[in-house]
């Protein structure tokens, strides 16, 4: 046995050891298989709240694939231990939650744990909607056990050893699982103790925007630093936000409401989704979690804020010097990457560069938060896939240019573009990351759930 | 200047490499089924086929093209002759005002040429970058249907096929 082999053997016992000793103190029953309800037995209202607080949950996107049937699971999660499946959520009794009753739902929602008392692995974020208050798990029941219920069995997960055991759960639970940590903040307004209450349980945004360490779980001592999901980087949304213009809680309220920003651009990736569902939940919700993740933001320095406020002239003046000059076309530019400049040219610059107000307009890519992000992930999927427009909607579009452009066009695209608007040394490794993105990206685009978009115009959606 | 490759032959041509293909095909060498609908890559109306690949002509700088092979229109079949989507287009009398309809064409073929048998849902999906104004969208997806009943046929290995893999 190598060294690495030994300590990977003696780490191995010890997780399973400790994972078994974890299961004894973390074992729970199986709570008692029900008739599925009769949809007519919930309060209108009250699956109506449901419906508002699933889709701050986003529980759809997790639980919906493709062409799939709403909520019936089956969506691939990729984490560091292998692949997690969603499951199915609709009220189906053979495959879905159709035999759970409210204390079994509640349990899950608290405490990861299923109706027969299996453990749920963490992709499910119950360290958040443990937070949950009984009402709104309540409202939630009502909503799902009124959804139409489709036979769906789940799909077996992919998971190395020992992380495929379930036992392995209880340990981590022990390690990271703090039911009843959220306490409201009496010094601060209801409106954003509301906010904080929704952004640390059901909305659930540090699933996504806080690191993980290596055992998968957030680490508490960076929240909101920045991480990662489908290959998409999901930005710092705290003092280390990388956004060229800082965000106030006017901007993140629109934003959350109407999926972009003038001054910040469009949602996309995975929080296309988030925006897409926040957008049939009432103002007062959203508006509550824009007040408070304003001050996990904090106030800009004098200097940060000096520079948004730069960076903001240079694009409104170039927007209109464009829409003064009769074509439109793109500015001369001083910088001489040789490959990248005509390609952005012809490419971006005929939307990027004709002062056409945002959303239809793509934004002067001075304020483009992903030109001063740690990596061009997010930059790459985008290039490369573009953004879709949402069916039946007006909404934000762009082209794809994963037919039209290799690995290094792509990047050197990227580069004249970091260098260029955002006055940044150009990063190491491009042509790589271009090729992660067109490789995973293909994938998460057949797979994963509806419009990857936000509509502009929230009456548009789904009612119940 | 550069070699563009079109329709098989080959062009020399005098032009910036940051301009669109597209000014390319109609202005320099008289190519004008590739059309010009928003000029931002949002209509489809400019879609030629690179490579195998359906590409919007109106954002692809000549720059990209080094060494790739452009498919237009008129690269798939003739009047007298025309390729089984053209045909097919023809019979179901896909095209109204016919200006979406180039661009619909050429995505349609490169779509068959890497996925013989695709679905109602997979031809959906792949011309939704595609507008219509005249709304004969029922009638386009009946005739990429068609083409893969025509594509079964001897007609399917025709040169001006051919040329366009």
């Amino acid at each position: 046995m190598t060294k690495s082999q030994i300590i990977g053997s003696v780490l191995a016992a010890l997780v399973i050891g400790g994972a078994a000793a974890a299961f004894a103190i973390t074992w729970r029953p199986a709570i008692a298989a029900i008739d599925p309800p009769a949809p007519q037995s919930f309060d209108v209202d009250l699956v109506r709240r449901g419906r508002d607080l699933a889709s701050i949950g986003n529980c759809s996107d997790c639980h919906t694939v493709r062409g799939g049937k709403g909520f019936a699971g089956g969506l691939p999660v990729p984490t560091p231990f292998g692949t997690v499946f969603s499951s199915n959520i609709t009220p189906d009794a053979e495959t879905g939650i159709g035999r759970w009753s409210e204390a079994a739902f509640r349990r899950a929602m608290r405490s990861g744990v299923d109706r027969a008392g299996e453990h749920l692995y963490p992709t499910f974020p119950y360290d958040h909607f443990t937070n949950v208050t009984d009402e709104d798990d309540r409202a939630l029941y009502a909503y799902l056990m009124t959804r139409q219920p489709v036979h769906a069995p789940a799909r077996d997960n992919q998971l190395s050893f020992p992380f495929d055991k379930r036992f392995v759960i209880a340990g981590w639970k022990l390690l990271y699982l703090r039911q009843g940590s959220y306490r409201p903040d009496n010094t601060q307004s209801a409106e954003w103790n509301r906010g904080a209450y929704l952004v640390e349980g059901l909305a659930h945004c540090g699933a996504c925007h806080t690191p993980r360490n290596a055992l998968g779980a957030e680490r508490a001592s960076a929240q909101f630093a920045g991480g990662d999901v489908d290959n998409w980087l999901a930005y710092a949304i705290n003092s280390r936000s990388p956004s060229p213009v800082p965000w106030d809680a006017d901007a993140l309220f629109t934003y959350l409401r109407q999926g972009w920003h003038p001054d910040h651009g469009v949602a996309r990736g995975p929080m296309a989704q988030v925006v897409s569902n926040l957008s049939s939940v009432p103002d007062s919700d959203v508006r509550a979690i824009a007040v408070h993740m304003a001050s996990v933001f904090g106030a800009p320095s004098p200097e940060r804020k000096r520079r948004g406020d730069e960076v903001l002239a240079q694009a409104r003046s170039a927007a209109m010097q464009a829409s003064a000059s009769s074509g439109g076309g793109a500015t001369q530019d001083s910088t001489t990457n040789t490959a990248g400049a005509p390609i952005y040219a012809a490419a971006c610059a005929t939307c990027h560069e004709t002062g056409r107000p945002a959303p239809y307009g793509g934004i002067n890519l001075r304020l483009s938060t992903g030109l001063f992000s740690p990596d061009p992930r997010n930059l790459a999927n985008t290039v490369l896939f573009g953004i879709r427009a949402v069916e039946g909607e007006r909404s934000p579009i762009m082209p794809g240019f994963a037919a039209s452009m290799n690995d290094g066009q792509v990047a050197a695209l990227l580069n004249y573009l970091r260098v260029r608007f955002g006055n940044q040394p150009p990063w190491t490794g491009v042509e790589k990351t271009v090729a992660d993105a067109r490789r995973t990206q293909a994938v998460f685009l057949q797979t994963s759930s509806g419009p990857r978009n936000a509509p502009t115009d929230a009456t548009q959606r789904d009612k119940p | 200047m550069m070699i563009l490759k079109v329709n098989g032959q080959d062009h020399s041509i005098e032009a910036d490499p940051d301009t669109p293909l597209l000014y390319v095909l109609r202005d320099d060498l008289g190519l004008n089924a590739a059309k010009f609908g928003c000029g931002l890559g949002q209509c489809g109306s400019c879609t030629v086929i690179v490579d195998g690949r359906a590409v919007l002509s109106c954002v692809t700088p000549l720059v990209l093209l080094e060494g790739k092979q452009v498919t237009t229109l008129e690269g798939l079949g003739t009047i007298k002759a025309p390729a089984p989507i053209q045909r097919a287009f023809m019979e179901e009398q896909a095209a109204q005002c016919g200006y979406c309809i180039a661009g619909m064409v050429m995505r349609a073929q490169a779509l068959l040429q890497k996925n013989s048998k695709p679905t109602d849902d997979e031809i959906r999906a792949e011309l939704e970058p595609h507008l219509c104004r005249c709304g004969t969208h029922m009638r386009i997806l009946r005739a990429v249907h068609r083409a893969v009943g025509l594509m079964d046929t001897a007609d399917a290995s025709s040169a001006s096929q051919r040329r366009a893999q």
